[in-house]
Order: C-alpha cells, then sequence, then structure tokens
C-alpha cells in the first residue's frame, strides 16, 4: 500500500478530494502510467489509428447491442419479427440496428489493419509476444461473436449458415456428433440453440473479449509501443530526458489523444456514410437471404458467410479428399526433410508420425484415385483392395474405426475443419516464426515486401473466392492459396532471414511536421 | 532459488522451517475442493444437452402420397429436418445403373445401419422402385441440397449430368436415388430415414416393421 499523503487544509477543494480518492484509490497513478505519462514514440504513422479506432468500435457495439436487447426477442417463433419491429417500429430503431450491423463489419475492416500492422512492423517480437496473443485471443472472441450475433435474426443466412458450422463440429472423429448435439441443444438448429447463441453473444463472450481488452492494453502499456523502424525506444541504450523518459516518446495525452480524435472523425464520416446511405453494403454487410426468415426446410441457393470469414471458409472448402491426400504426401516430404537434421530416436518418430498424419489425411484412396485417372481399372482394384484390408475390423468398437481411418483416412471435411481453425491458431505462433534479425518490413530485404505483398492479395482472393459459388477453376485456386497462406507461415523461420538486411537506425527515424 | 528466497516468499520467516503436516493437509484441500468444484461443471454442462421436449418432438410422420405425380417431389418435416419423397419416372430408373462407376459408394454399403435400412439397399435406395425416401441434408454440413432433375449441361453441374441433387453450399451432387458422387465433399449418400408403406399411397415416415 502505498503511504498516506496528508495536504495542506488550504489546498483547493478539488486538489483536496482527489488526494482523497488517491489514497483510497489509484486514480491519478492510474491516469499518469496509461495516460499522461505513457510515453508512445514519436513516429507512429496512419497505421497506428486503428488500435484506437477498434476500441471506439468495441463501444458502439457494447452501447448498441445493450439497446438492442430490449426490443429483441430470443425466440424462433419472435425473432425475425422482433427484429423487423425494430427496423420499422421503434423510434430511431432501424438506426441503433444499422449501427450495430454496421459496426460488426468495421470491426474486422479495423481489426485486419491493426494486425497487419502488427504483421507490417514486427509488433509480436520480443518482448510483445503476449500483447500479440491477447490480441490473437481478441479476435478468436470476435469471430464467435460475430458468428454467434449472426444467428439472432433468424433469417435464411442466420439459420443455414449456424448450420454448416455447427456441424463442422460434427466431423471431429469419435466425439463430433455428441459434440454438436450439445452446441445446437437439438437435433437440428432451433429455438435452444438460438436462445443459448443470445446468451453467449450479449454477456458470455463480451465478459471473456473485456477481460482480454485490458491485458492486452496492460501488457502493452508493460513493455512499450512498437513503431515503424523496430527501434526500442525504451531500451536499455535509447536515449533518456533527465527525468528518465525517453527522448523518442511522447506522452500518450495529449498528443496522441487529439492525434487520434482525428483519425476517429474520419473513421465516424465513412461509418455514418455507410449506416445512411449503404448499410447492407450490397449484400455484403446484410446479405439479402437473411431477409427472408429461417426456413429448416430449404437451403438458400447460395449460402456464404458474412465477408470477414470468406477467406477462411475458402480454405475449408479447399480440402477436398484429393486436396487432403496432397497435403498428406506433403507431410511425408516435410518430414524426410525435417529427419535429415535430427538424429537418434527423433528421427523415426518424425517420420511414423508423418505416415500416420498422411494415412489419417486419406494418402492411400488419394494414390487410389490417381492412379484410377491413368489406368480406371487398377484405380478400382486398389480402392476394392483397400475395402478389403478395412473389413475384418470394421465391427469392432474404436479399434475398427481407427483402422478405418488409416486405410480410408478421415472424412476430408474434418481436416477441412482443421485447416481453417489451423488459419487462425497460427497467428498466435507468429512471434516464435519470425527469425528475421529486424523488426520492421522498412529494413527487410526488398523480397520480404512483396511476399507480404502476395500475402495480402491471397488473402483478398480467397477472401473473395469464398463469397462465390463453389466452382473446379475456384477450387483449385483456393487449393494454391491455401498452401500459400500456410507456406508463408510454417516457411517463415527460413525465409523470414534470407536476403540482405538494410542497417537499423539508434533511433527512430522521425521528420516534424 | 534458494530455500530461505522460497520460504520468505510464501510468508515464512527465513531460517523457519516448514510445517509438511500442514502443507499435506493445505494440497489435501485443495484438491478435494477442486474436486467439488469441478463437479459443479456437470449440471451446468449438462444443461446443453437436447431437453426432454426435444427429444420428444422425433413422433413418425403420416403421408399420403397419392397426389405426387411421376417426376415430382413432396417434403414433409420429420425431426425438425426435411424428408423428400420424389417419384421417379423409368427413364430416370434407368439412368441410376449407368452411372455406378461415378459414384462413391453406388451399393449403399458405407454406415449402413446409419444411412440405409436393410430394405433400401438396392440400386434404387427404396421400398418401391419408384419411391424415394430421403432426409435432404446433405452429408457434408448439413445443407439442404436444390432440385437438379433436368439432365443435361447447366451452371455448377457438369455437361453429362443425368439429373439428382445439387447441394448449393459445397458442390456435393447425388443421382436421383441420394447416392453421392466421387470426389465431392460430401462423404455419405443422403439418409434413407425409417419408413414403410401403411397402404398403397399412405407412408409412415420414423418408424419401420422392425421397430
Amino acid at each position: 500500500m502505498a503511504e498516506f499523503k496528508e495536504i495542506s487544509p488550504d489546498a483547493p477543494i478539488a486538489v483536496k478530494a482527489m488526494n482523497w480518492i488517491d489514497n483510497r484509490f489509484p486514480a491519478s497513478k492510474l491516469y499518469k502510467e496509461h495516460m499522461s505519462e505513457y510515453y508512445a514514440p514519436k513516429n507512429f504513422n496512419f497505421w497506428y489509428i486503428f488500435g484506437s479506432l477498434a476500441m471506439l468500435v468495441l463501444v458502439i457495439q457494447i452501447v448498441t447491442g445493450i439497446f438492442l436487447t430490449m426490443n429483441y426477442k430470443p425466440d424462433a417463433a419472435l425473432a425475425f419479427g422482433s427484429v423487423e419491429y425494430i427496423m420499422r417500429d421503434v423510434p430511431w430503431g432501424w438506426l441503433i440496428r444499422y449501427m450495430h450491423s454496421t459496426g460488426a463489419s468495421a470491426f474486422f475492416v479495423v481489426v485486419y489493419l491493426h494486425m497487419f500492422r502488427g504483421l507490417l512492423y514486427g509488433s509480436y517480437r520480443k518482448p510483445r509476444e503476449l500483447v500479440w496473443i491477447f490480441g490473437c485471443a481478441i479476435f478468436l472472441c470476435l469471430m464467435a461473436e460475430a458468428f454467434m450475433g449472426y444467428l439472432l435474426p433468424w433469417g435464411q443466412m442466420s439459420y443455414w449458415g449456424a448450420q454448416v458450422i455447427v456441424n463442422l463440429f460434427a466431423a471431429i472423429p469419435f466425439i463430433g456428433p455428441d459434440l454438436a448435439l450439445l452446441i445446437r441443444g437439438d437435433y437440428v438448429v432451433g429455438d435452444a440453440t438460438l436462445n443459448r447463441f443470445f446468451a453467449f453473444h450479449v454477456i458470455a463472450v463480451p465478459l471473456v473479449l473485456l477481460g482480454l481488452v485490458a491485458a492486452h492494453i496492460i501488457a502493452l502499456h508493460e513493455v512499450g509501443s512498437n513503431n515503424p523502424d523496430g527501434v526500442e525506444i525504451k531500451g536499455p541504450n535509447a536515449p533518456k530526458d533527465a527525468a528518465g523518459h525517453p527522448v523518442d516518446g511522447i506522452p500518450f495525452h495529449p498528443y496522441y489523444t487529439v492525434h487520434d480524435i482525428f483519425g476517429v472523425s474520419m473513421f465516424l464520416m465513412i461509418f455514418s456514410a455507410i449506416i445512411f446511405f449503404a448499410p447492407e453494403f450490397g449484400g455484403y454487410f446484410l446479405e439479402y437471404n437473411n431477409f427472408i426468415p429461417a426456413d429448416p426446410l430449404k437451403t438458400p441457393a447460395h449460402i456464404a458467410p458474412v465477408w470477414y470469414f470468406t477467406p477462411y471458409y475458402s480454405m475449408l472448402r479447399a480440402i477436398t479428399g484429393e486436396m487432403a491426400g496432397a497435403l498428406g504426401i506433403i507431410a511425408i516430404v516435410a518430414a524426410v526433410l525435417a529427419a535429415r537434421k535430427l538424429s537418434g530416436i527423433f528421427k523415426p518418430a518424425v517420420l511414423v508420425i508423418a505416415i500416420g498424419a498422411a494415412l489419417l489425411l486419406g494418402l492411400l484412396p488419394s494414390i487410389a484415385n490417381w492412379i484410377g485417372l491413368i489406368a480406371p481399372s487398377a484405380g478400382t482394384g486398389i480402392a476394392h483392395g483397400l475395402d478389403a484390408l478395412a473389413k475384418p475390423l470394421a465391427g469392432v468398437p474404436f479399434l475398427g474405426e481407427l483402422w478405418g481411418m488409416m486405410i480410408k483416412g478421415i472424412d476430408a471435411k474434418f481436416w477441412g475443419v482443421v485447416v481453417m481453425g489451423g488459419a487462425v491458431i497460427i497467428l498466435f505462433f507468429l512471434p516464435w516464426l519470425d527469425h528475421s534479425p529486424v523488426k520492421s518490413i522498412r529494413y527487410r530485404p526488398d523480397w520480404h515486401k512483396y511476399m507480404y505483398g502476395i500475402f495480402v492479395v491471397n488473402f483478398l482472393v480467397l477472401g473473395y473466392l469464398g463469397v462465390q459459388p463453389p466452382s473446379a477453376i475456384g477450387e483449385r485456386v483456393s487449393q494454391l492459396g491455401t498452401l500459400f497462406y500456410f507456406g508463408f507461415f510454417l516457411l517463415m523461420p527460413w525465409w523470414s532471414q534470407m536476403g540482405t538486411f538494410k542497417p537499423v537506425p539508434d533511433r527512430v527515424v522521425f521528420h516534424a511536421h | 532459488m534458494t530455500q530461505a528466497s522460497e520460504a520468505s516468499v510464501n510468508g515464512v520467516p527465513p531460517g523457519a522451517s516448514v510445517d509438511k503436516d500442514k502443507r499435506n493437509w493445505l494440497v489435501t484441500t485443495c484438491v478435494v475442493g477442486g474436486a467439488g468444484v469441478a463437479a459443479t461443471a456437470v449440471p451446468f454442462v449438462s444443461t446443453f444437452q437436447p431437453s426432454e421436449k426435444a427429444k420428444a418432438a422425433g413422433a413418425a410422420v403420416e403421408v399420403d402420397i397419392s397426389g405426387v405425380k411421376p417426376g415430382e417431389k413432396i417434403t414433409v418435416e420429420w425431426r425438425g429436418k426435411p424428408v423428400w419423397i420424389v417419384k421417379r419416372t423409368p427413364a430416370q430408373l434407368a439412368e441410376l445403373p449407368k452411372i455406378d462407376p461415378l459414384l462413391a459408394d453406388p451399393k449403399s454399403e458405407r454406415k449402413p445401419d446409419e444411412l440405409t435400412p436393410e430394405y433400401a439397399r438396392n440400386e434404387n435406395r427404396s421400398i418401391k422402385p419408384e419411391t424415394l425416401v430421403v432426409v435432404g441434408i446433405c452429408s457434408h454440413l448439413g445443407c439442404s441440397p436444390s432440385d437438379k432433375f433436368q439432365p443435361g449441361a447447366q451452371p455448377s453441374l457438369p455437361d453429362d449430368w443425368a439429373g439428382g441433387f445439387l447441394c448449393p453450399c459445397h458442390g456435393s451432387t447425388f443421382d436421383m436415388a441420394g447416392r453421392v458422387y466421387k470426389n465431392k465433399p460430401a462423404p455419405d449418400n443422403l439418409e434413407v430415414p425409417p419408413h414403410m408403406y401403411l397402404s398403397d399411397t399412405r407412408l409412415l415416415i420414423g418408424e419401420d416393421k422392425k421397430a
């Protein structure tokens, strides 16, 4: 506990009141640590606005969300009608609802840009690993919020989107079907599902989200912000003034608070323009099929998730039986390459694990298929051979299933789920995948910039394909895109060290304006 | 960390010895308490299971199929899922054996207990050749496929399309007997629900003679 501070009885009343509080709650201390004496690098650029904007959108979502719950009914028979009631009959209800629905898309725009900033300037590198990990956890929570929130209007897209995503869990071997049942609370998506998604969307996940946001900021303020040069302004050798403050830093308040007000104004102009003139955003923010009430007997002709999920959805669709078999071969090749550098027990262990994984990925039926393309009779022959091989143990519980999985592979849809989940989870490991000697893209070899450029284009292409109906050419492109996405991360320990790096300056590059 | 500093961290004065007996009891209490807390999760997680009401909603439904003409389909709801009843034309039936090589499981051998009752394990996957009864839920991710009965080239389908169903979600295709084509996301044929004929024109879905 801090020392109890006495001040002069002649002090102004406001000072005395503040002193009374500070002796009981660290208000001034918190304000200093996080605002007036939180020194942030003076060379922040455009990319550094998105953290503040994400906070702003979070507040918008919470406030509009609270007001929406006052008129919304989480009941399968009433939900669709209650949303239309908000839109038509509740005074200004349409505005609150459009702010919330547009806010969801805005949240993802802002967060994707915020994450890309981290990628550009190496903001996840030591000592900011936990800042990044909390951030990735926030991203996961946001995805959960968006997914469960989208069910609530109980339109056709709400219903069938949830049906598809919940059924993804059913693909997990052994426990899948029971798990899907536990999530839905019924044999199909229904009233029970809607009601529990409502509870998760309005209270359970937001509580976790707020806790993670607090952890994200506490961790950030502990280690200090990174900057576009990736130079530590608070490091042991960084220049400091007489008071011990970094000379390359400026207090967050008033400098960055005022700076952020400009960014907030720009953001709100765009945000308002969308809310008032294009709240559905051409069917991308609110899909047209969601203006039709949920019908459990009829799937809309074309279903696609909302735009922010489509890159991952594309990766899910890319995993066909053929692609899973190809991944199996890649796993074996990778293991053979890795085994050359290992010794002792690790060498065979890596190979055995890779072959096991390849078999579960359906290597054998894929080989049968590929042979079948050249010699159809040989292909069917092998397929029949595999069936015969799986047969003897077919009825045996667990062991029989496991044997069947080794011979015939686990359903491609399970691997689709693994790939989709892995695409998000892999982000958590970024701090340990990047082995580049410098943090910022500014001092990396030029071809690293092209690499990042291709990564962005690839992500956008995957996103575009995820909106489109399935097609043969789209499937091939999304398979290549998926390989690039994972290659970018999994091969990063190698490629991020290659090339000629530029010298990093001792101090941040800053031109006064 | 040395013994002395560890002791002082735990609030024990430096140099004092650790009371082993007290520590054992503390550990035991924590373990028993933790088990109690974990057990409390059981009722909470259990509320996620389908309610008694949801379980009771699975009763069989009776359908009059006298109005269904050849080439037509009707949809009825059973356990919240769409069940299709399709009267196939002789031409459609004649196509079925021809496309066997293109199918993943033409003889309905996969998961027969779940997907195909014994009386439907034939080329037509039905009791009466012309009348197909299947649950209209794709075995991939639970979308309901759309009717594509018209043969021939059309968007999202091969040029030699023989007629059947197309799942709009991920492009899986099924033939007129609900059998899935090869190399599609859907792993299995459409499920044939337990069903039986009460008379020539009345069908009971959800129960069969075995039950």
